[in-house]
């Protein structure tokens, strides 16, 4: 996956805050950007690696 | 007894009578009084708590009942286990409004049992979304061994307060690196159990699929003492397992023969300092561990933990960003709004690599035993460092203390971390085992203390 750039990442942290109800002032957005790129970036090296459909994720649940 | 006795040789003095519990709690309690205002590894001490408790271990041995195998020993918890009478800080300042916890968490409970006395609650990282120990609420963890280095984090006061010779064992968490990384720092053993092995209940949780409990303490015999002492199912924790206590201190003395230790390379070579590399080196050799092994994945598997980390971590948190923004640490809101929105498809791939990862690497306990890693890439940094030399490049400090630490926790595998007691400062090792064998790496700590090549050093105090 591409990396995604700073203002498409930022349009995204404003959506993602509107739909979350978390107000965020306009001074914590470079610090905010930062850490979620970081994010972004390390799923998306765990996310290419591929694994069958039929893979389960770690936590198991016991009804 | 003196600031330095292990929890054993307490026990053993307050059970033969050579000295009572309230004679030991009141040199602890005399001990926190001169050294905590330079140290800051307590937030609260429960004195009276502890007189009463040590004049009921008194008591009991002069009515001649059966004292525990922790008899007046003096313990400490990270400031987000629930302990009665106080509100649950995890290090914040937004939960100083909570309601004081009215019971006990259970493995306080399970050591008090066994005769410990609980001196109080100590200082951590904001909601234990830390690796430095610093706090800006409550002010850094000190380290004992330099007052001007971080302690590790985030049991930062859990570092402190056992190498600073305030208390022989404190408990902390460990969701990345929280217990190995401020004994690598401090200079201590600390085991990090099975994921599942020791009950979580009431206490402050940070991210449930990787929380850990566990001992830090200056022996392996200590760490053996406390985590048998803790053991035990428990229905108020989900994750915690059904099995039996399966004890490890009757085999702690068994030597490492027979024993197959490999060392974990690549990926835990990289990076690795001067003092790293020597750690690994000493260790190494006493335990004759000459197969270099490599970890599958390892640096997917770490960025695995990290992306859980924030999610499980921002979505915990959620209420507390919508409302009291501003009574975070301004860095622990930000990572934790970023985290509140990684995408759930991206965790989920996440969860399902951790599965995987898990099958690669139990295939590697089917011929080894243990395997050896570093615990961190460093030894303790400056209290405020922001940034480290790794690979010849300079790097955010926070996000890469755990770089080795990460990787092994992902996974819940049992890790005892020791101290290699270099000059002029210490740093630990992984010991790690197959899940449900801390017994195996307990046994390898107790080898190599008795080798001397690990020892917690005592610091210049």
């Amino acid at each position: 996956m591409s990396e995604i750039d700073d203002k498409a990442l930022e349009a995204y942290i404003k959506a993602a805050a509107a739909a979350l109800g978390v107000p965020i002032e306009d001074a914590w957005m470079p610090s905010i950007r930062a850490n979620l790129a970081v994010s972004v970036r390390l799923a998306n090296i765990v996310a290419d690696f591929e694994l069958p459909d039929e893979s389960e994720p770690a936590p198991v649940f016991e009804a | 007894m003196e600031a330095w006795s292990t929890a054993a040789e307490i026990a053993e003095a307050v059970a033969q009578g050579r000295t009572s519990a309230i004679a030991v709690t009141e040199a602890a309690l005399a001990r926190i009084k001169e050294r905590d205002g330079v140290l800051n590894a307590f937030t609260a001490v429960t004195a009276e708590r502890a007189l009463a408790k040590a004049r009921a271990v008194d008591a009991a041995r002069a009515a001649g009942r059966p004292l525990g195998p922790l008899a007046g020993v003096p313990i400490a918890v990270k400031n987000l286990f629930d302990v009665a009478g106080l509100p649950t800080l995890a290090g914040s300042k937004i939960n100083r409004t909570r309601a004081a916890a009215t019971v006990d968490a259970p493995l306080i409970t399970r050591l008090e049992s066994a005769g410990a006395v609980l001196l109080g609650a100590l200082n951590m990282g904001e909601y234990a979304y830390d690796f430095t120990g610093e706090n800006v609420h409550d002010g850094p963890s000190r380290n004992p061994h330099d007052t001007g280095r971080m302690t590790g984090g985030s049991s930062g006061g859990s570092g402190g307060s056992v190498a600073g010779g305030l208390v022989p064992i404190a408990l902390g968490s460990d969701t990345n690196g929280s217990i190995r990384v401020p004994s690598s720092f401090c200079g201590l053993f600390g085991l990090k159990p099975t994921y599942g092995r020791l009950t979580r209940a009431r206490t402050f949780p940070f991210v449930a699929s990787l929380d850990h409990l566990g001992p830090l303490a200056r022996s392996a015999r200590d760490l053996a003492l406390a985590y048998d002492a803790m053991q035990g199912p428990d229905a108020e924790d989900p994750v915690c397992t059904t099995r039996l206590p399966e004890p490890a201190l009757p085999t702690l003395d068994k030597g490492i023969g027979g024993l197959r230790i490999a060392v974990a390379g690549g990926y835990f070579e990289r990076g690795a300092g001067p003092e790293v590399i020597q750690a690994m080196s000493l260790v190494s050799q006493e335990l004759k561990a000459n197969d270099i092994i490599e970890l599958p994945e390892v640096a997917r598997a770490r960025a695995a933990a990290f992306v859980i980390t924030t999610s499980e971590g921002g979505a915990l948190h959620l209420d507390r960003l919508r409302t009291r923004a501003g009574d975070f640490d301004p860095a622990t809101r930000d990572r934790l709004i970023a985290g509140a929105m990684v995408p759930a498809s991206l965790v989920t791939k996440a969860q399902k690599f951790r599965r995987w990862y898990r099958a690669q690497v139990l295939q590697l306990f089917e011929r080894y035993d243990a395997i050896l890693a570093p615990a961190t890439p460093m030894t303790a940094p400056k209290l405020g460092q922001q940034t480290m030399m790794l690979d010849g490049a300079e790097v955010p400090l926070r996000a890469n203390i755990g770089i080795y630490t990460q990787p092994i926790s992902f996974i819940g595998l049992p890790v005892v971390c020791v101290p290699l007691p270099l000059r002029p400062l210490p740093i630990g090792v992984q010991i790690i085992a197959a899940p449900w064998r801390e017994d195996i790496a307990l046994r390898i700590a107790h080898h190599l203390e008795g080798a001397q090549v690990a020892q917690a050093p005592r610091p210049p105090l």
